[in-house]
C-alpha cells in the first residue's frame, strides 16, 4: 500500500470538509466510547487485568525469541509448518508460494491487519489469486477498492447509503429491483454471496489475535464467524501474524481476552473465539489439511529493547483512536497508511520510516485519553513524543517551527531579557486589543485566527504588576 | 517562638507564561486563594515558562536548559502551585523524565516534582480548603483540561469548591472531559484539525447553555473563548481561580473594557 | 541466513542478552509449565454463587436462547424448538455418545444426519465440552464427535451442555482441556461460542445473523 502518510495536511482538509465522512465519524464517537465504558464498568476486575496483561506482555518481550522457538516447536509438533519472514515481501513469497503448490485460484480470508501491513490483496491479484475478504466491512471495502480506516471496524467511514450503492454494482447476479433499504438485507445479501466463496476457496488466510506459546495454537476473535469458515473450509489455513502476537499460556491469553473485547466492542466476550493448533487431526470430518504460520518481522525485532517496545504490547482493539479527537475529527484515512490514530502514530513511523510519517505523532494534541483506555497500559503520548526527538534531532522539523522555537527558548533562558520583551510586548498588544479584548486577525497567529479570535492579553505581566505591588506594599 | 507567620508553608506561585502574559488577574487571583488557604506566597521572578512547547517538539536541549532554571529558582520552597494542569503536570510528571540518564539531576528533579501540585486540587487536597468566600451569580459549566485530568486527577476539587460559590449553579456538558483542540503547539501547527475539535466543544459548551464557561488551563480557556467569540456567543470564559477568589471585575477572556 | 535465524539473532542482539541467557530460559520454561492463572474475575463461585444461574443470564444476555431441562426431558426440548421456529425435524449432528443417547418423544425423532456439515443444513446440534458462567460462553471441541462445520454453517444451532460441566471461568476449562489431552496439547480446534453470529459493520448498527447461525440455542441439562 502507498503510503501517503506525507500528505496527512491535505488529507486531513479534505476529510474536514467529506460532510458525509464527518457524519460517519459522529458515530465513532458516541456508540463506541458509551458501548466500551459499560463493557469495562461490568468488570471490577478491569484496572488490575490491565496491570497484569501489561506484566504479561513485558515478560514476553524480554525473552520473545525464546517464546517463539518454543511457540514454533508445539506447531511444528502438531504437523503445523512456521515460516519466518523478514519483511513484507517475504511475507507476500512464502503466500503466494503456498498458494501455488495447492493450485489456489480463490483465497478466502478473515480480518488481518498483517495483511493490510504488507499489501497482500493486491500482490495475489497481479499473481493471479483472487483473494475475497469475508469480513462484512473488509468486503465492502474491497468491492470499493478502499483500504479499512479502522482497525477493528474498516468500513466506519461508510453510511448505509454507500454500502448499497457497492453491493448493486458488485452484486450483478442478483435482481436489480430486490429489497435493499435494511441493514438487515444487505448482511443477508453479502452472507449468500460469501457463502459460495466459502466453499470453493482453496485457502484461507486469518489472522492472529494471539499465538499461544505453550500449546503452539493461534487464536482469532470475530463476532460473524467468517473468520472460522475462512479457515476451517479450505484445504489449506494460513495463520498471518506478527512475532509480538506470542503470549505464554493459555491462562496469559485469557487475562488479556478479557481486556479485548471490553475494550474493543464494549462486548464481555466477542460471539467467537477460536483457538487453532495444526491441521486436521486422524478422525476429523473437517479442518483444512495443511496449517502454516507466516510469522512476520517488519521491523518489530528493532523495536525491542528500544523507547518503543512497549507499542509491541498493543492488541489492536481500536480504544484509542475511537477516544481520539484527532481521529474523531479526520477519521483513518487520513493517517494515510494501514494504522491509523495513537497507535498508528507511534507505530507507522517504525514501520515506514519517520520522514514518511513524520506528521502523525505530531498531529496529536497530547490530551492523553488514549493512554487512559489503552487496556494494555502503552504510554502512547510518551512514544509520540520521542518521535518528534527523533524528528528534531534529525531536523525533520519544518524550519520556520524550529527557529521560532529556538527564538522562544533562547528568550525562556533568559528571565530578564524575556521579562523586557514580554513586557512591552503584552503591553503593545494588550493596548492594542483594550477595547474588543479579541483580535479577529494578527500577524504571525494566521493559522489561530483563521477560525478564532485570539484573546487580547490584559496588558502588562503579572510579574511585572506583582513586583511594582510588592515593591509599593512591602 | 513559633510565630503563625512562620508556621504557614512557603507557597511559591508558578503563575505559567500564559496568565504572566495574558491575563495576570489569574495570577492575583491564585495569590489571594493561596494566601486565604493559608499559605506564605512567594513568587519567583526569575520564572518564564516550563519549558513544555520545546518538551513536546522533540526539543530535550533547551527543555532540560529550562527546567534546571525552573528547580533552581523553586525548590527551596515547601510548595510549587500553578494555576494550570498543563503546567503542573510538566513539572510533576515530566521534569523527573527530562533528566533521565543522569542520576544526580533526575534525583532533584523527582523530590522538586514532589513539592508540585496544581492551583485548585492544591487548595483542596493539600490545604484542606472546603469551601471558597465568593459570589458569583450564574450558572456555569466546566471544561476538565486534559493534563489535569489525566495526569493529575483533578476532577472533583474544582467541582466542589465550586458548588460553595453563592449564587453559581454548575450545569455540567457533555463530553466534558474531551480536548478542546488547544495541545500547544497543536493548535499552530494543524490549525485546521484543532478548529474541528474545538468547534465541537463550542457545541457542547453551548448545548449546556450557561451563562459562564471555566476551566482551569489558560491555554484552553483561550482556544475555547476565541471559537465562542468567533461565533458570536455570548457566553462569558473565565479562569475557575477567577470565580473561586471572588476576583471577576477583569473582563471575560476575549471580552474589551466595558 | 535463514529468515528464522535472522530474526531471532535480531531480537537478541536487540534485547542485548547474553548475560542471564539460562535465567531467561528458566523463565520462560517456569511459565511454560506452572501457567500461572493470574487475575481470575470474582464470579461469587467461591462464596457458592450459582454458575449455572450466570451462565444461563450471560448466555441471554449475549442473545443465545437458554432453557434449562433434565436430561430425559432433552429429546423434547429439542423438538419442541424446531417447530416454535418452524424448523424441519432434520438435524446434523456428529457422533458424539452423549448425543445419541437422546431420549426422543415416541414417534417424534427428528433425521439425524451423521457427519459434518456441508452447508445445505438448516440446523445443527452440538454438545459442548464445557461452558463457561463468566461469560455465558460454551466451549466445543473439534473431531468426529463434534464436527466444527456444525457449529458455522447451519442458521440454526443448538447445543447441549452438562450443568456440571459448567465452570466458573476460562482457566478451569484450560485446566480440563489439559487434563483430558495431555500437557500443552489441544484439540485442533477449540471454539469459544458466546451467542449467535453478528456484526455492526454498516453505520456500527448491530445485526444478527452473519455468517455463522442466526440462532443459538443452549439446552443446559441437569441431572
Amino acid at each position: 500500500m502507498e503510503v501517503r502518510s506525507p500528505q496527512f495536511r491535505q488529507s486531513a482538509a479534505a476529510a474536514l470538509d467529506d460532510a458525509r465522512l464527518q457524519g460517519a465519524l459522529r458515530q465513532v464517537r458516541s456508540r463506541f466510547i458509551d458501548k466500551r465504558a459499560k463493557g469495562v464498568a461490568s468488570l471490577p476486575e478491569f484496572e488490575a487485568l490491565r496491570e497484569n496483561a501489561r506484566a504479561i506482555k513485558n515478560h514476553v518481550l524480554e525473552r520473545l525469541d525464546l517464546y517463539l522457538e518454543a511457540y514454533e516447536e508445539r506447531v511444528t509438533a502438531q504437523g503445523g509448518h512456521v515460516h519466518w519472514a523478514r519483511d513484507a515481501s517475504e511475507a507476500r513469497g512464502i503466500v503466494l508460494d503456498l498458494c501455488r503448490k495447492a493450485n489456489a485460484r480463490v483465497v478466502t480470508k478473515g480480518k488481518s491487519m498483517i495483511s493490510e501491513e504488507i499489501g497482500l490483496n493486491a500482490f495475489l491479484e497481479r499473481h493471479g489469486v483472487a483473494p475475497v475478504e469475508t469480513d462484512l466491512g473488509e468486503y465492502i471495502i474491497q468491492l470499493r477498492g478502499e483500504h479499512p480506516s479502522h482497525i477493528i471496524a474498516p468500513a466506519v467511514h461508510l453510511n448505509i447509503g454507500q454500502v448499497r450503492d457497492s453491493f448493486r454494482a458488485a452484486h450483478t447476479h442478483l435482481p436489480p429491483d430486490r429489497a435493499m433499504e435494511a441493514p438487515e438485507s444487505l448482511l443477508a445479501e453479502a452472507r449468500g454471496v460469501l457463502r459460495e466463496k466459502f466453499l470453493s476457496a482453496d485457502v484461507g488466510i486469518t489472522g492472529a489475535n494471539f499465538l499461544i506459546a505453550e500449546t503452539g495454537t493461534s487464536v482469532i476473535v470475530t463476532n460473524e464467524g467468517n473468520g472460522d469458515l475462512t479457515q476451517l473450509l479450505p484445504r489449506i489455513h494460513i495463520v498471518l501474524a506478527s512475532i509480538e502476537k506470542i503470549v505464554p499460556t493459555l491462562d496469559d491469553m485469557s487475562q488479556i481476552m478479557r481486556l479485548l473485547a471490553r475494550s474493543a466492542t464494549g462486548q464481555e466476550m466477542s460471539v467467537y473465539t477460536t483457538l487453532s493448533t495444526g491441521p486436521r487431526r486422524r478422525g476429523d470430518l473437517d479442518g483444512p489439511e495443511q496449517y502454516h504460520v507466516v510469522l512476520l518481522d517488519n521491523g518489530r525485532s528493532n523495536m525491542v529493547g528500544t523507547e518503543f517496545q512497549d507499542m509491541l504490547r498493543c492488541i489492536r482493539c481500536g480504544a484509542c483512536m475511537n477516544h481520539c479527537p484527532v481521529y474523531q475529527a479526520v477519521g483513518g484515512h487520513a493517517y494515510g497508511w494501514v494504522y491509523p490514530g495513537p497507535m498508528g502514530a507511534v507505530l507507522t513511523p517504525t514501520l515506514v520510516g519517520v520522514d514518511k510519517a513524520g506528521h502523525l505523532p505530531n498531529a496529536s494534541t497530547f490530551c492523553g485519553r488514549c493512554e487512559s483506555v489503552c487496556p494494555m497500559k502503552i504510554p502512547l503520548p510518551k512514544m509520540m513524543r520521542h518521535w518528534r526527538e527523533r524528528e528534531f534531532e534529525r531536523h525533520l522539523v519544518p524550519a520556520d517551527f524550529r527557529r521560532g522555537l529556538k527564538l522562544w527558548a533562547w528568550f525562556a533562558r533568559r528571565p530578564f531579557l524575556y521579562r523586557v520583551f514580554a513586557g512591552l510586548g503584552m503591553t503593545v498588544l494588550g493596548l492594542a486589543g483594550r477595547r474588543r479584548g479579541r483580535f479577529a486577525r494578527l500577524p504571525l497567529a494566521a493559522g489561530w485566527t483563521a477560525h478564532r479570535d485570539l484573546p487580547a492579553p490584559q496588558g502588562g505581566t503579572f510579574i511585572g504588576q506583582w513586583k511594582r505591588r510588592r515593591g509599593a506594599g512591602r | 517562638m513559633q510565630t503563625t507567620e512562620t508556621a504557614r508553608p512557603r507557597t511559591a506561585l508558578f503563575v505559567t507564561c500564559l496568565v504572566d502574559l495574558f491575563r495576570p488577574s489569574v495570577g492575583f487571583a491564585a495569590v489571594k486563594l493561596l494566601e486565604a488557604a493559608g499559605c506564605e506566597v512567594h513568587v519567583p521572578v526569575s520564572q518564564t515558562c516550563c519549558g513544555q512547547p520545546a518538551w513536546n517538539s522533540g526539543d530535550r536541549a533547551d527543555t532540560r536548559a529550562i527546567a534546571e532554571q525552573v528547580i533552581i529558582a523553586f525548590e527551596k520552597f515547601d510548595y510549587v502551585v500553578a494555576p494550570s494542569g498543563s503546567c503542573a503536570g510538566m513539572l510533576k510528571k515530566h521534569y523527573p523524565e527530562v533528566f533521565a540518564g543522569d542520576p544526580a539531576w533526575q534525583a532533584r528533579a523527582t523530590a522538586f516534582a514532589g513539592k508540585v501540585s496544581e492551583l485548585v486540587s492544591f487548595l483542596a487536597d493539600e490545604m484542606g480548603m472546603a469551601a471558597v468566600e465568593a459570589t458569583c451569580p450564574a450558572k456555569a459549566t466546566y471544561h476538565d483540561s486534559c493534563s489535569g485530568l489525566r495526569e493529575l486527577g483533578v476532577r472533583d476539587q474544582p467541582r466542589r469548591l465550586l458548588a460553595s460559590v453563592k449564587g453559581l449553579k454548575l450545569a455540567e456538558m457533555k463530553e466534558a472531559d474531551v480536548c478542546c483542540g488547544f495541545g500547544g503547539t497543536f493548535a499552530v501547527k494543524y490549525p485546521e484539525i484543532s478548529n474541528a475539535i474545538v468547534g465541537e466543544k463550542a457545541a457542547n459548551v453551548e448545548a449546556a447553555r450557561p451563562d459562564l464557561l471555566l476551566a482551569g488551563d489558560l491555554g484552553c480557556l483561550m482556544n475555547m473563548a476565541g471559537k465562542l467569540k468567533r461565533q458570536g456567543s455570548a457566553i462569558e470564559v473565565r479562569h475557575v481561580a477567577e470565580v473561586l477568589a471572588g476576583m471577576t471585575d477583569a473582563p471575560p477572556i476575549g471580552e474589551g473594557r466595558r | 541466513m535463514s529468515g528464522r535465524d535472522d530474526i531471532l539473532r535480531r531480537i537478541r542482539a536487540s534485547l542485548g542478552s547474553g548475560d542471564g541467557e539460562a535465567g531467561r530460559a528458566q523463565a520462560v520454561a517456569r511459565r511454560l509449565k506452572r501457567h500461572p492463572r493470574g487475575i481470575i474475575p470474582d464470579t461469587g463461585a467461591d462464596t457458592g454463587a450459582d454458575t449455572v444461574a450466570r451462565f444461563v443470564d450471560k448466555a441471554r444476555a449475549a442473545a443465545a436462547t437458554v432453557e434449562t431441562v433434565r436430561s430425559a426431558n432433552v429429546g423434547k426440548a429439542i423438538v419442541d424448538f424446531l417447530r416454535a421456529h418452524n424448523l424441519p425435524q432434520r438435524l446434523r449432528a456428529g457422533a458424539d455418545e452423549r448425543l445419541r443417547r437422546i431420549a426422543w418423544p415416541k414417534g417424534g425423532e427428528p433425521e439425524i444426519l451423521a457427519g459434518a456439515s456441508d452447508g445445505d443444513d438448516v440446523t445443527g446440534l452440538s454438545h459442548a465440552f464445557a461452558g463457561v458462567g463468566e461469560t455465558g460462553t460454551l466451549v466445543l471441541l473439534s473431531g468426529a464427535d463434534n464436527p466444527s462445520t456444525v457449529n458455522f454453517l447451519p442458521e440454526n444451532h443448538i447445543v447441549i451442555v452438562d450443568a456440571a460441566d459448567i465452570a466458573a471461568d476460562y482457566e478451569t476449562v484450560w485446566t480440563r482441556l489439559r487434563r483430558r489431552f495431555g500437557a500443552s496439547k489441544m484439540p485442533r480446534t477449540v471454539n469459544l461460542v458466546t451467542g449467535p453470529s453478528r456484526s455492526a459493520d454498516i453505520e456500527q448498527t448491530l445485526i444478527m445473523g452473519a455468517h455463522g447461525p442466526v440462532r443459538l440455542h443452549v439446552i443446559v441439562v441437569t441431572g
